[in-house]
């Protein structure tokens, strides 16, 4: 078989199986996550030269799994402090990885990594880094690069949090029953941040194109392996309803162009299509155990968007009553100001003006561009001109992003400002 | 196999100046309390006190020409250091949910390195 095919093979195999392989071995090590990774990354490193030898196997997760394994057990024999704090592993036998206990404990593995990737005694970035290395596989270059932050400070980031997780005695396992509901909130944010990381970043940047990818493939997994949890499936909902606008969201000069003037032909119809299926999926589990959660309810919001079939024929009154739900659910400052614009549509930009005013002094808001944008807009509509332009003015002096800027100073000079 | 945790507790002095008997004795039942949640959660107390205010500490600093001796604790902080637990828990999720019900302000949880 040719080198070039074996070397896809494998990086086929890393993005499928890379989590799967790296949670199953971080069981059998009772949660070191430092020693998987180690173990992991040397089975792949393995495969290049065992499959070009021998041909690609016909399950590559089991070969790589069977292979981290051996590795992990090696090591531990070799080493008198592991061969202390793992005594059965010197004697394990179930190092083969069988067909049927692979797929049911396999279920687990990857919940039980992702869960202990985002526990709260971790820093937020650091969550989303050690999620990003430990469960997709990505390089801490890639991470970085990403994250727009220099590799030395990730790589630094996540070794700290490996050796939180060691040190603080973080178990490796899914959360209790009664610890479910935020431990999920606290994973769902961060895969919810890794697709916004990716999202917000149009232009040809393809690691950052890369992240929506990733953030929909955890979505994907989640959803399987927590079928019945309203927020994992509103979650992913979320996503796919977001993501379908993406072809519309950039024009061909780069500016950004507002939900208001997209060309709606260019939504992915299939995205909104399963994007609507996950909602549905997601409300009818709804009930006494589980109410509407704040990943449900704008996943609810973005439905209403995509379903329209132009802007004015956007439900916006229903969209108000949704976000005053997620208000309730989710008390932030941010839902606040994005339901006083959607108030504004509603019931005209006098009463979104006051549900801002209600909301302005927010300490939370501070530096926040989208405020005065928002306020800036809604100044236009009423043809208040001179305060829309100051507004748009505040809004420029906290915002970097380059098509957010286009955008902003086209407005101002709309105004003749 | 356990992991050893301190529990620093920090509290607000000012609110523990004119505490009157009566609330000492609320507090001191609502310890008692937590110490039967810790033991029906099958966590142990190795140790833990009570310290008197940070207005009667003494603080020894090294590190300069001579040590220096100062009145009161090492950090003025709003919340003050005010007493200590040493738990044995199976894990980090146990001994922060037991962080979460002990009965102050702040709680941090610190791994004690095992020897």
């Amino acid at each position: 078989m040719p080198a070039s095919e074996v070397v896809a093979a494998v990086e086929r195999a890393h993005r499928e199986e890379w989590g799967r392989v790296l949670a199953s071995v971080a069981r059998v090590l009772d949660g070191d996550l430092a020693t998987a990774e180690e173990c992991t990354q040397e089975a792949f490193v393995a495969a290049l030269t065992s499959w070009e030898a021998d041909g690609v196997p016909a399950r590559p997760g089991a070969w790589l799994t069977t292979t981290a394994r051996r590795r992990a057990i090696d090591l531990v024999r070799r080493q008198v402090a592991l061969r202390a704090r793992y005594p059965d592993l010197v004697r394990d036998e179930a190092v083969e990885a069988g067909d049927d206990e692979e797929d049911a404990v396999a279920v687990d593995d990857r919940l039980r990594l992702v869960f202990t990737c985002c526990h709260p005694a971790l820093a937020p970035e650091s969550r989303t880094a050690l999620t990003l290395r430990m469960v997709c596989g990505l390089t801490t270059d890639e991470i970085a690069r990403a994250f727009l932050v220099p590799e030395p400070t990730l790589a630094a980031r996540i070794t700290r949090a490996k050796k939180k997780i060691a040190a603080a005695g973080i178990p490796y396992r899914v959360p209790s029953r009664d610890d479910l509901a935020e431990r999920l909130d606290g994973v769902l944010t961060v895969v919810h941040l890794v697709f916004t990381a990716g999202y917000a970043a149009p232009g040809p940047d393809l690691v950052r194109a890369d992240l929506v990818e990733r953030a929909l493939d955890l979505g994907r997994v989640l959803a399987v392996l927590m079928p019945d949890e309203p927020e994992v499936l509103g979650l992913l909902a979320l996503l796919e309803l977001t993501d379908a606008r993406r072809a519309a969201r950039v024009d061909a000069e780069g500016e950004l162009v507002l939900l208001e003037e997209q060309d709606r032909s260019l939504w992915d119809a299939a995205a909104i299509a399963r994007g609507e299926a996950l909602l549905g999926r997601a409300m009818n589990l709804l009930g006494a155990e589980h109410s509407a959660g704040r990943f449900l309810l704008q996943a609810a919001v973005a439905g209403l968007h995509d379903e329209a079939p132009t802007f004015a024929d956007t439900d916006w009154a229903a969209i108000g009553l949704l976000y005053d739900r997620l208000l309730d659910v989710w008390p932030s400052p941010v839902v606040a100001v994005n339901r006083a614009v959607a108030v504004a549509f509603a019931a005209g930009p006098e009463h979104g003006l006051a549900a801002l005013d209600a909301v302005a002094a927010d300490p939370g808001l501070r530096g926040w561009h989208y405020l005065p944008a928002a306020r800036a807009d809604l100044l236009r509509r009423l043809g208040r001109d001179d305060e829309a332009a100051a507004e748009y003015r505040a809004a420029l002096a906290l915002v970097s992003d380059g098509a957010e800027r286009a955008y902003l100073r086209r407005r101002l000079a709309e105004l003749g400002a | 196999m356990t992991t050893r945790y301190m529990f620093l507790l920090f509290g607000d002095e000012t609110a523990m100046s004119d505490v009157t008997p009566e609330q000492w004795e609320q507090m001191m039942k609502a310890h008692d309390a937590w110490g039967h949640a810790v033991a029906d959660a099958g966590a142990t107390i190795v140790s833990g006190e009570a310290l008197a205010p940070s207005s009667t500490a003494t603080t020894v600093r090294k590190g300069g020409a001579a040590p220096v001796v100062t009145d009161g604790p090492f950090a003025e902080t709003k919340e003050a250091l005010g007493g200590y637990y040493v738990l044995d828990c199976t894990d980090l999720d146990q001994a922060l949910a037991l962080a979460h019900t002990c009965p102050i302000d702040v709680v941090e949880v610190r791994p004690v390195i095992p020897t």
